[in-house]
């Protein structure tokens, strides 16, 4: 476990599994840092997906599976009862692997989410609209065509605008599940820079859908395998000295 | 026979069921229109039947037939709908569930003469809603909830789930995913599914024999308490019941019923495709 300066996420001892009894995850614990970038990595069913998940509570629209433990954000239980969910929500945003603009324009979809949370103000959502653009790197794309349909959009473009959907709730922390799968190299590189000058004012958790990109954005890296955390560690000390030989032969390539 | 002999066929015989299908739709309305359109004039429209019938126009009919389906409308809709998004977004499968669905499918195969007694019982004995516009919207509302339920249902479940999971994860309620993001993309469907049930409900005479269809009535309805004629059950009195009756009348009954039943259809046809080209997915 790397030494935790500011941890923003505590998760503990976290297990989840559907009621058939098939564990996703197996006591997990970890502790996600402030303004860096985490990397979740893994083989396909290692949990890491589930895990993002569950860090938004987006899995209580799963019927049929238990959760054990407890993630805590700023130190507070999200699964406390009680909590306000579409509150945490708006916390922690979640930007999805297939880019899936809702229908209507560009300008509507970085609006429905303050909108929801009941902001009116035209002048405001004006401000919303050109802050969240610029901060996904799109603002210089789409201000001249802000009210056509978001479908329009290449898939990069589109998969900026889902982020910056997100950043419209000025969320206090990013997660990203496989962000790029669906991408060419150069939206890629765009949408991996995107994340490197947002990391100051969030933290935020990657899926990387390549080992080659967790080495590139990782501040932290936990490898997961078959719902467990193998190995936690700083930067991208995981690819170059692995402890586990587990995570040795994943990085190097000898299965998954 | 070697097989392009058996390709050429083949194609033959699909497109003569192809034609089958077709061609008893044009021949009826052919024979309709050809028979009845003389009828049709200003006066066929917009009087109120003379002579016993034999002459003046049928205007009664079309606003009690117009008032009908406004009326199931008021009623059909929102249950309807309201009854499919709960089955669609809210109902976890249970038993409970499942033996709605069962009973939606039942309640389709049900004959209309069925409905019409039970409208009878129900709305104008045991409700005292009397022989009424009421009674009969309501009982064309329960025989058309069905067919509008399913066909939302269907609607709402065609719209990808990862909508919702989107809208969730920008802090949107149940609802107001559904209300903003689910809702209008099944919007096609639903109307389809409205406006189908609603043609069924305009052409059918049996439902409305006992709960408030008038034999003759010329004039128009005073309120929804009152009886009114319609223009299925007018064209069935004036084919079986009033002897010497003048074959065009009949026919041009026949047509006007026809045109408003296709007019609605092409309605539906052109609401769906306006909204089926905004749609994305």
């Amino acid at each position: 476990m790397p030494e935790q300066q500011n941890p923003k996420i505590n998760i503990q001892d976290v297990t989840y599994e559907y009621d058939d009894g098939k564990p996703i995850l197996r006591h997990v614990t970890l502790d996600v840092t402030a303004h860096a970038i985490t990397v979740f990595f893994g083989p396909a069913g290692s949990g890491k997906t589930t895990l993002l998940r569950l860090i938004n509570r987006l899995n209580d629209l799963v019927e049929g599976s238990r959760m054990s433990g407890k993630i805590l954000l700023d130190g507070r239980d999200i699964y406390a009862p009680g909590s306000n969910v579409p509150e945490l929500r708006r916390r922690v945003g979640m930007v999805f692997a297939l880019p899936l603009p809702l229908p209507g324009t560009i300008r509507e979809n970085v609006t429905y989410g303050p909108q929801l949370a009941g902001v009116r103000d035209r002048v405001r959502l004006e401000e919303v609209v050109e802050r969240s653009l610029t901060q996904a790197a799109l603002w210089d794309e789409v201000k001249d065509r802000l009210d056509t349909p978001a479908t329009s959009l290449s898939g990069g473009q589109q998969q900026r605008l889902c982020i910056a959907r997100s950043l419209a709730l000025k969320p206090d922390v990013l997660l990203l599940d496989e962000p790029t799968s669906g991408l060419d190299p150069i939206s890629t590189a765009k949408v991996e820079e995107t994340l490197f000058q947002l990391r100051e004012h969030y933290t935020i958790i990657v899926i990387p859908h390549s080992v080659q990109q967790a080495g590139r954005v990782a501040d932290y890296t936990a490898f997961f395998l078959m719902g467990e955390l193998i190995e936690y560690g700083t930067g991208t000390a995981l690819f170059t000295s692995p402890r586990d030989r587990r995570t040795e032969d994943y990085v190097t390539g000898r299965f998954g | 026979m070697n097989r392009f002999l058996e390709q050429r066929v083949g194609f033959a015989m699909l497109s003569l069921a192809a034609l089958a299908v077709v061609a008893p739709i044009l021949l009826v309305i052919g024979a309709i229109v050809v028979r009845g359109i003389g009828a049709i004039n200003w006066e066929f429209l917009t009087a109120v039947p003379r002579s016993g019938m034999k002459a003046g126009g049928i205007f009664p009919a079309i606003v009690g037939t117009l008032v009908l389906i406004l009326g199931t409308s008021l009623a059909a809709i929102p249950i309807g709908v309201g009854g499919a998004i709960y089955l669609s977004e809210y109902a976890r499968d249970t038993w409970l569930t499942r033996a709605i669905r069962l009973a939606i499918v039942n309640l389709a195969g049900i004959p209309s003469v069925v409905y019409g007694l039970f409208g009878l019982g129900l709305f104008v004995l045991f409700l005292q809603f009397g022989t009424s516009i009421v009674a009969g919207s309501l009982t064309l509302a329960i025989m058309t909830l069905p067919v509008i339920i399913s066909t939302a249902e269907e609607a709402l479940r065609a719209v990808p789930t990862e909508f919702r999971t989107v809208s969730a994860s920008l802090g949107g309620t149940r609802w107001q995913g559904i209300r903003r993001v689910v809702l209008p993309q099944a919007l096609p469907g639903i109307i389809t599914g409205v406006i189908l049930g609603l043609l069924r409900a305009a052409g059918e005479t049996a439902p409305i024999l006992f709960t408030v269809a008038a034999f003759f009535l010329p004039r128009l309805p005073q309120s929804a308490f009152d009886q009114t004629m319609a223009l299925p059950y007018h064209l069935y009195v004036i084919s079986t019941q009033v002897p010497g009756m003048p074959p065009q009348i009949q026919y041009g009954t026949a047509l006007v019923l026809l045109a408003l039943v296709l007019s609605l259809n092409v309605i539906a046809t052109m609401i769906r495709s306006s909204f089926r080209r905004r749609r994305q997915w």
